[in-house]
């Protein structure tokens, strides 16, 4: 599986790490609604198909990405910065990509 | 100034080695800078910070992730958004830059001693390390000056194309010799020379 890394380009998915469910909403540290928080630990929705992850890339720029990932398939249709400010970071040019 | 101890001596064996009957098609040497440093920006000071690499080195970054630029004696190159890699063969790299980097711009670590520098060069230099990494190391998809992070066995690795066929990996001090010999083996079916 090759994950293309908006700043280095494609990598083996041994360069990266699974950091979970990109799904998931923090509540506000101080709150005390139990659910949410359940919700927050525990819920998730184990879709077959397209599914919104985070990951990063330990083994080269160590970025955290938003990546969409398909679970029957592995195909991945998109990957993002997680930090928007890094927009402006990503940019290799296509062609690097290939 | 104290002579710094390379921790690649126990193994460093100066001469041809491997399969060099018709000819050494690798050289490897350790280019011992005098400065290596760490430059990071904070969130939006990406373009202060490049003008500050600017002002200490004179060296311009081209424009595009993992660019970098190289004249011989000073060397940058992008590593990750936001974040650069500087060496100096003289010392003092690190005081410069704390200078021209203000805490509003951003940050400066002086990995001087955490890091060496291996250049690997010769027309085979492609072919090598193309059985460490997993990454295009063809001149189109990695041109000269620019800049790579990437791993081998766990052992983090910034690469930068210094040449047409030559490449500075800067490697943590403390993997450097086990990456070495790694080096060394690898490069033997195809004759070396250390320099
Ligand atoms: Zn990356």
């Amino acid at each position: 599986m090759l994950i293309t890394c908006p700043y280095c380009g494609p990598r083996g998915v041994i360069e990266f790490t699974y950091q979970g469910d990109g799904n998931r909403e923090r509540p506000d540290p101080a709150s005390q609604n139990f659910e949410a928080w359940n919700a927050y630990v525990y819920d998730r929705l184990n879709p077959a198909g397209d599914h919104n992850e985070i990951w990063q890339h330990s083994g080269g720029c160590r970025a955290h990405l938003r990546v969409v990932r398909n679970t029957l398939t592995h195909e991945i249709s998109s990957v993002a910065f997680v930090r928007g400010d890094h927009g402006s970071a990503a940019r290799r040019k296509a062609e690097d990509k290939a | 100034m104290v002579e710094r101890q390379s921790p690649l001596e126990p193994e460093f064996h100066v001469g041809s080695h491997g399969n060099f009957e018709h000819g050494v098609d690798i050289l490897l040497t350790e280019t011992r800078p005098g400065s290596i440093v760490q430059l990071a920006a904070w969130p939006g000071e990406e373009k202060r910070l490049i003008a500050a690499i600017r002002s200490v080195t004179g060296l311009a970054l081209p424009d595009g992730a993992g660019g970098g630029v190289n004249d011989g004696v000073k060397s940058v190159f992008g590593f990750a958004p936001g974040k650069f890699t500087a060496a100096d063969d003289a010392e003092g790299l690190a005081a410069a830059f704390a200078k021209a980097v203000t805490p509003e711009i951003g940050t400066v670590t002086d990995l001087s001693h955490g890091r060496t520098a291996i250049r690997i060069a010769g027309p085979k230099a492609e072919w090598v390390l193309a059985k460490f990494f997993a990454i295009d190391f063809a001149l189109p998809a990695f041109p000269v000056g620019a800049g790579r992070s990437t791993a081998h066995h766990d052992v983090f690795a910034q690469i930068q194309r210094t040449g047409a066929d030559q490449f500075d990996i800067y490697v943590f001090r403390s993997f450097a010799r086990s990456f070495w010999k790694a080096l060394c083996h690898a490069s033997e079916e195809v004759g070396y020379e250390v320099q």
